[in-house]
């Protein structure tokens, strides 16, 4: 069957293997004849190709809650479940997830895989900072509990560690207990980059924070941005909502996405907000999932698909970083579609996780015959200020790039080694960036 | 609001049994695994039932049906409602070689579902209430190249469900025929997969909406229904020479 990432690139040729227990999953590797490379997939919201293989095995029947323990707010789950399932559980019992990436279609599993952070990382961390376990097939068939105290290096390298140790079968998480699910918001207008980072600086007690970028302004109105700070409101709603989807039934054409209809796009963005200067208690579907009310955007790419370039800058240059970054895109006329740029304010040990001190910026650009020499410029620009790409987001990163800004590498590989002799976990990404062979 | 659901462990049955558990019903679980009957007892109690109790059982061992039901009267007290779900996707070319095989594909998907609504209809005429769904097959509407031995199995329980309807009408029992379209699941999974497959938790709702408002017959997306029409209205001298 033939699979992509989310951002519709690149694709890859796969037979899926969808197992309904875990004894059946457990029987696929035991088999010693077993010794094609297979990587686990989950909801399949990473954008480029770390979920995908010739072999890719679905969680998509680990979707079980095992337990939850109501006093210390621990849920175990199977990996599978997504996280918008888990909001429809934890909310009536006044606890919501630690750590909620920009989608609700993500999975356990895959939140794990790749570390994701959210708008509140600069207060809570990253994802896998509030798992407390984990359970993990080996290449062997055998089961492992995986956590700070068991098997720490294990731990470390799994989490984060884009499937390639192993299956995740199940996961304890720590829930966060909240007053209610309702937000407050506030929206302040940056008229420079500059000033948005002073934004960041300066609202660092809110719970949340994000900012939607202008990657298209330029020149005085450069950095030009929206930052939404929120909070959970002490008066609310305590029950999760459902809300009704669009859904885009086919992919339109690309053409659609252009630089003049982007730049319009923007402008009323941004001017709205710059009238409107709001404060206000919205929900947390629309708060945290905003892109989620049109069920396939990826679709709105085009055939082609898109690229999602995510990276960070460190603490102390990013100011400098982005600016260079954002006129090497705007002299290349290039046009992100969107842009959220996003504050970190600590790393963790985990040797593949994204996130440390810095900014982060993400930006989605439709895929066409230009874009991969001009991000190859940027992968350099991003490399001299000693930054790094985010492997969720990742569909390209050459391996010199990759083993340059990840300083762990060597030890993530130490570890796969250890439990994973085979390279049985593989996938397209694993591959490219010289992780497995 | 108390369920029996045979077959608990079908990917259809699964998204059922959750949306039935939201609503805080109390169930009554058949399969044959009992590792996985474990895993959704508990699942299906965090997700709100009052209470899950499970039992392993075999299909086709119709001697055993009588006293798996009385298990369940005996937990549930009374059925409300009544799902069976189990079922599987024989290889039609070894069952046109093998009469063996067709013979086993018919016993599972329809002589033991034929076996255990003997047996429930009878508590639930005791009881003169409740509604006794089956998931059968659009299938079994019109006999397809690809898959008609599997198709005369669901049509022959559609048919007893038909006229098992009427005839309990006097007893106030109600009788609700499921008819899926193509869903992916395990069942299917070996299977290519296009633009008309739907997922089970996307048919779900609609299942468990049709069977509270008592219908007759349910098309699982809705749009089987027109499909179905089409495909029975095509003349036979047609029909017989398209593989669909």
């Amino acid at each position: 069957m033939k699979l992509t990432g989310w951002g519709r690139y690149p694709t890859a040729v796969a037979e899926i293997i969808e197992p309904v227990s875990r004894q059946s999953v457990q029987n696929l590797f035991r088999d010693d004849s077993c010794h094609t490379q297979i990587i686990a997939r989950g909801g399949g919201r990473s954008y480029g190709d770390s979920a995908l293989a010739d072999n890719v095995l679905s969680t998509r029947f680990f979707d079980s809650f095992i337990s939850l323990n109501s006093d210390q707010g621990a849920i175990r789950c199977g990996s599978g479940v997504q996280l918008k399932e888990l909001l429809h559980l934890v909310i009536p019992a006044g606890y919501f997830p630690p750590v909620l990436p920009g989608t609700k279609y993500v999975t356990v599993g895959g939140a794990i895989a790749g570390d994701i952070h959210g708008k509140n990382h600069h207060q809570e961390g990253s994802f896998c900072q509030h798992v407390s376990c984990l359970t993990l097939l080996l290449a062997n068939g055998e089961l492992l509990n995986c956590s700070e105290t068991e098997n720490k290096e294990l731990f470390l390298a799994t989490c984060g560690g884009m499937g390639l140790t192993g299956i995740i079968l199940d996961a304890t998480i720590i829930l966060k207990k909240v007053p209610s699910v309702s937000i407050d918001q506030k929206t302040r207008v940056a008229h420079s980059l500059g000033e948005c980072m002073d934004i960041f600086d300066s609202v660092e007690d809110s719970e949340y924070s994000v900012a939607w970028l202008d990657g298209l302004a330029r020149g005085k109105k450069k950095g030009r941005s929206l930052v939404h700070t929120g909070s959970h409101s002490i008066e609310g709603k305590g029950q999760p909502i459902s809300r009704r989807e669009l859904s885009i039934p086919f992919s339109t054409p690309a053409m659609l996405l252009n630089k003049y209809s982007l730049q319009l796009f923007n402008e009323f963005i941004y001017k709205s907000q710059v009238i409107k200067r709001e404060s206000k208690k919205v929900n947390y579907e629309s708060y945290f999932f905003p892109l989620d009310s049109i069920k396939n955007w990826n679709l709105l790419y085009g055939s082609r698909g898109f690229i999602q370039y995510q990276f960070l800058v460190p603490l102390d240059c990013s100011l400098e970083a982005i600016s260079a970054i954002l006129e090497k895109i705007a002299d290349a006329g290039k046009a992100p579609a969107l842009s959220v740029l996003k504050k970190f304010v600590k790393g963790n040990d985990n040797y593949l996780s994204f996130p440390r001190s810095g900014y982060t910026l993400a930006m989605d650009f439709k895929r066409d015959a230009a874009l991969f020499s001009l991000l190859e410029e940027i992968d350099e620009l991003v490399l001299a200020y000693e930054g790094r790409q985010y492997l969720a987001k990742d569909a390209r990163m050459s391996e010199r790039v990759f083993k340059q800004s990840y300083e762990n590498w060597e030890k993530f590989i130490a570890v796969k080694s250890k439990y994973d002799p085979n390279n049985i976990f593989a996938s397209q990404q694993s591959k490219r960036l010289g992780l497995t062979n | 609001m108390n369920i029996l659901i045979i077959g608990a462990t079908s990917a259809i049955a699964r998204s059922i049994s959750r949306l039935y558990a939201v609503k805080n019903a109390k169930l009554f679980l058949l399969a044959r695994d009992e590792e996985r009957l474990r895993e959704s007892a508990a699942d299906l109690k965090l997700r709100g039932a009052s209470d899950v109790k499970t039992l392993n059982y075999d299909a086709e061992n119709t001697k055993k049906h009588s006293t798996i039901i009385d298990a369940a009267v005996e937990f549930l007290g009374s059925i409300d409602i009544a799902l069976i779900c189990h079922g599987n996707l024989p290889n039609q070319e070894e069952c046109q070689a093998d009469y063996r095989k067709a013979e086993d594909a018919i016993r599972v998907n329809g002589l033991s579902v034929i076996s255990l609504c003997t047996e429930i209809v009878n508590r639930l005429r005791a009881q003169r209430k409740g509604t006794l769904a089956v998931i059968t097959s659009v299938a079994g509407e019109r006999g397809r190249q690809p898959n008609f031995v599997y198709g005369a199995a669901k049509a022959m329980v559609s048919t007893y469900l038909q006229g098992l309807r009427g005839s309990l009408m006097k007893d106030n029992v109600h009788i609700v025929d499921v008819r899926p379209g193509l869903i992916d699941s395990p069942m299917t999974a070996h299977l290519k997969k296009g633009r008309l497959w739907s997922s089970p938790e996307s048919i779900a709702p609609s299942i468990i909406k049709g069977i509270g408002r008592k219908r007759h017959i349910i098309y699982a997306p809705s749009y089987w229904r027109l499909i179905m029409l089409l495909v029975c209205v095509i003349p036979e001298t047609i029909f017989k020479r398209i593989k669909i």
